[in-house]
């Protein structure tokens, strides 16, 4: 396998909190193969946001990267400083965020806030790059490009602003684009229209995508990788088909049978039972057993490792074949 | 006059069951409802060539049958929570009747038609009150209702508790103190309380994650078992409300554009709207086969809803007589269960608009949205 765009190595990130120290990213380790979209997919105060913006160097003032690398290029963006990391945001790295009202500058035109990108990073003029940024707003779907260039974030709908903060993440042609649920606030047909665009425009410049969400059926539709989080680490990662066909953890079985499948209704959802643990204190040995059904005496000791069982699909359960009896028990069923 | 004692008054009741033997016809029926708020001034309104009256819900007829579960489903702005609030009589209506068994509810409720009705919101977090205990807040409620005589009040409390999966300790405890699932559990206790006939749900697990959510839903599903409840579900998600729901209703800017049982409803959708929509879900299927979205373009502004068919601007089999004529909410001839507010439900359909600019055009061309300004026309 070529050398991956992006790799990142034992990623701790840790949150000074009132009751200690959260261990909110503790040791994950992820491939971002060139052109590839990889999902982050877990629920919420599982890291896989704070996994996203310490990617980027953009982590609140109270969480610090305590260890691990951040590989781009050869790069570790980890221990960079902020003028270095800032020549990096745009021209290789982009981000989306859930919130893109949030995101823009409310004072500041649609069209300068595009083209503000081109200006630092590729040295282009005034002109050049407001020409440009209307390229880009056509590009993205954007009706009238040339009038809506000098309106304000807050007189667009929400799929209009996704799509602004899309062609801000265009602008400078990055090699990689970390999107942070950005469809989560929107309606489902506009969900749709941002997922399709963005799936679009990513694979016609061989963009890559890390796609932090909780939706499955999302990941499903834009990414190739999947990796899934619980309580800070990685505990299930493989291809996309392989991963929600073949679920090799409790964890991400669980997942999915919590939701309901909109083609496949069941009588009955399989609730995931308690809660997510603390992240101050984590269970000892695999951070899932106080919730799996599966677990067993080795469970509550030993803290599983993140083993390959197939070519590219690698699983953090001591007994992950039990999902698979448990899928193949269950086909025959019906 | 019927004679049947209202179950409210039964001294002893067991348990918040609905008691009632169902009277013949629907539990709720609401005629040509509509709501409309007033935004800022009229001149300033004038000025901006807008419209300074808001009509989130615009002639609204729905039929709940007894013991059924209904789903209000339609994006934002649809109007679909400011109907669930009409009906729970939570706004002011513009015009239109509600009647639940028979009776019309009046501008101002009663007491005990209050009752009858109940919510569930979308946000535990803001919808409980954070310095009343659970206890507190559902013996206030009990109190003040006069659901069950004094003595038994506390009796009555824990046996909410238990309906929702809560344990008796919940009874001393701040809403700070649980979780956002056991958050819904205590809201949907305090709904359960005045044994409503009608269970208004807005959004119940939208705020909730995945693995919390199947809790809620299942509870959802068991309580209707349990006690024959009526429920009305909004929520934006299909996969949801096709476990859960009976019937879907779908609003676009105010209407109900398509009413049908569930599996009706997937399996032949009437509206292009609903094509769309069904369409639009994310499914668990692993490519992106095109790039043409399923439904083009924005909803318009509730201020300014197109004429005719208020779904034209978007429609890909739009006609010149949809510009012209506001298709009414008309029943299937072979199904009366199945309505669909379009010229060409149930019937041939003209051909669809060719997307050739989103999917043909070179990527600089590419414009998703111009089809909605100009009306499209074949």
């Amino acid at each position: 396998m070529s050398q991956p765009l992006l790799q990142v190595d034992d990623l701790h990130v840790q949150i000074a909190g009132r009751r200690g120290i959260v261990r909110a990213v503790d040791g994950v380790s992820l491939e971002v193969p060139a052109g590839e979209a990889v999902g982050l997919v877990g629920e919420s105060g599982s890291g896989k946001s704070m996994t996203l913006r310490a990617i980027l160097g953009v982590l609140p003032p109270e969480a610090r990267v305590t260890a691990g690398r951040v590989l781009l290029d050869g790069a570790d963006l980890a221990h960079l400083g902020n003028s270095q990391l800032n020549k990096i945001r745009g021209p290789k790295i982009a981000m989306i965020f859930q919130e893109p009202m949030s995101a823009l500058n409310p004072v500041m035109r649609v069209g300068s806030q595009i083209a503000e990108g081109p200006q630092v990073h590729l040295g282009m003029n005034r002109r050049q790059a407001a020409e440009r940024a209307v390229d880009l707003m056509r590009r993205v779907g954007i009706p009238d490009a040339e009038r809506r260039y000098r309106s304000f974030p807050h007189e667009f709908s929400g799929g209009m602003r996704q799509r602004v903060m899309i062609a801000i993440a265009l602008s400078c042609e990055p090699e990689l684009i970390l999107c942070d649920e950005p469809t989560t606030a929107l309606d489902v047909t506009i969900q749709d229209q941002i997922l399709r665009l963005l799936t679009k425009l990513c694979r016609e410049s061989g963009t890559s995508l890390v796609f932090v969400t909780h939706d499955l059926p999302v990941v499903a539709q834009v990414c190739d990788q999947l990796a899934v989080m619980y309580a800070g680490r990685i505990v299930e990662r493989g291809s996309v088909q392989e991963v929600l066909t073949e679920p090799s953890h409790p964890y991400t079985l669980g997942l999915l049978r919590s939701a309901p499948d909109v083609d496949h209704p069941r009588s009955s959802l399989e609730a995931i039972p308690g809660s997510p643990p603390s992240l101050v204190s984590p269970p000892a040995g695999c951070r899932f057993h106080p919730r799996c059904k599966f677990a067993e005496e080795d469970c509550t000791v030993t803290e599983p490792p993140l083993r390959l069982i197939d070519a590219g699909h690698a699983t953090a359960c001591l007994h992950f074949e039990r999902c698979l009896d448990e899928l193949r028990t269950e086909g025959a069923d019906r | 006059m019927s004679t049947l004692p209202d179950h409210a008054e039964l001294p002893g009741a067991a348990g918040p069951a609905v008691l009632t033997p169902p009277p013949d016809g629907p539990l709720l029926e609401a005629t040509d409802l509509a709501v409309s708020f007033s935004l800022g001034s009229a001149l300033a309104a004038r000025m901006r060539h807008e419209a300074h009256v808001l009509h989130a819900v615009d002639g609204v007829d729905l039929t709940i049958p007894r013991g059924e579960a209904l789903a209000l489903v339609g994006e934002s702005g649809s109007g679909k929570s400011t109907l669930a609030r009409a009906l729970a009589g939570l706004q002011r209506l513009d015009r239109g009747k509600i009647r639940l068994d028979g009776k019309v509810l009046p501008a101002r409720r009663s007491r005990a038609d209050q009752r009858k009705i109940q919510m569930v919101f979308q946000d535990p977090y803001s919808s409980l009150n954070p310095r009343l205990t659970v206890g507190g807040m559902l013996h206030e409620l009990l109190r003040v209702h006069h659901v069950v005589p004094g003595n038994e009040v506390q009796s009555y409390t824990r046996e909410l508790l238990g309906l929702v999966g809560l344990g008796e300790e919940a009874v001393q405890a701040y809403p700070r103190q649980f979780s956002g699932g056991q958050r819904q559990r205590v809201a949907i206790a305090r709904a359960l309380a005045l044994r409503p006939e009608l269970l208004v749900a807005d959004e119940p697990v939208s705020a909730l994650d995945v693995s919390v959510q199947a809790t809620i839903l299942n509870l959802l599903q068991d309580l209707r078992a349990e006690l024959g409840l009526t429920l009305l579900l909004i929520s934006h998600n299909l996969a949801v409300v096709r476990h859960l729901c009976d019937q879907i209703a779908v609003m676009y800017l105010g209407r109900i554009i398509e009413v049908a049982p569930t599996e009706t409803l997937f399996a032949s959708p009437q509206h292009p709207y609903t094509q769309g929509l069904l369409a639009a879900i994310p499914r668990m299927t692993f490519t992106a086969e095109s790039d043409v979205p399923a439904v083009q373009g924005d909803p318009p502004s509730p201020l300014r809803i197109p004429a005719g068919c208020r779904f034209r601007t978007r429609c890909p089999i739009a006609q010149p007589i949809c510009e012209q004529q506001d298709p009414a909410l008309t029943a299937s001839a072979s199904n009366p269960a199945h309505s669909a507010a379009c010229h060409f439900a149930f019937g041939p359909v003209p051909p669809r608009e060719p997307q050739a600019v989103e999917a043909g055009g070179p990527a600089g061309t590419a414009n998703p949205a111009t089809t909605s300004e100009e009306g499209a026309r074949p």
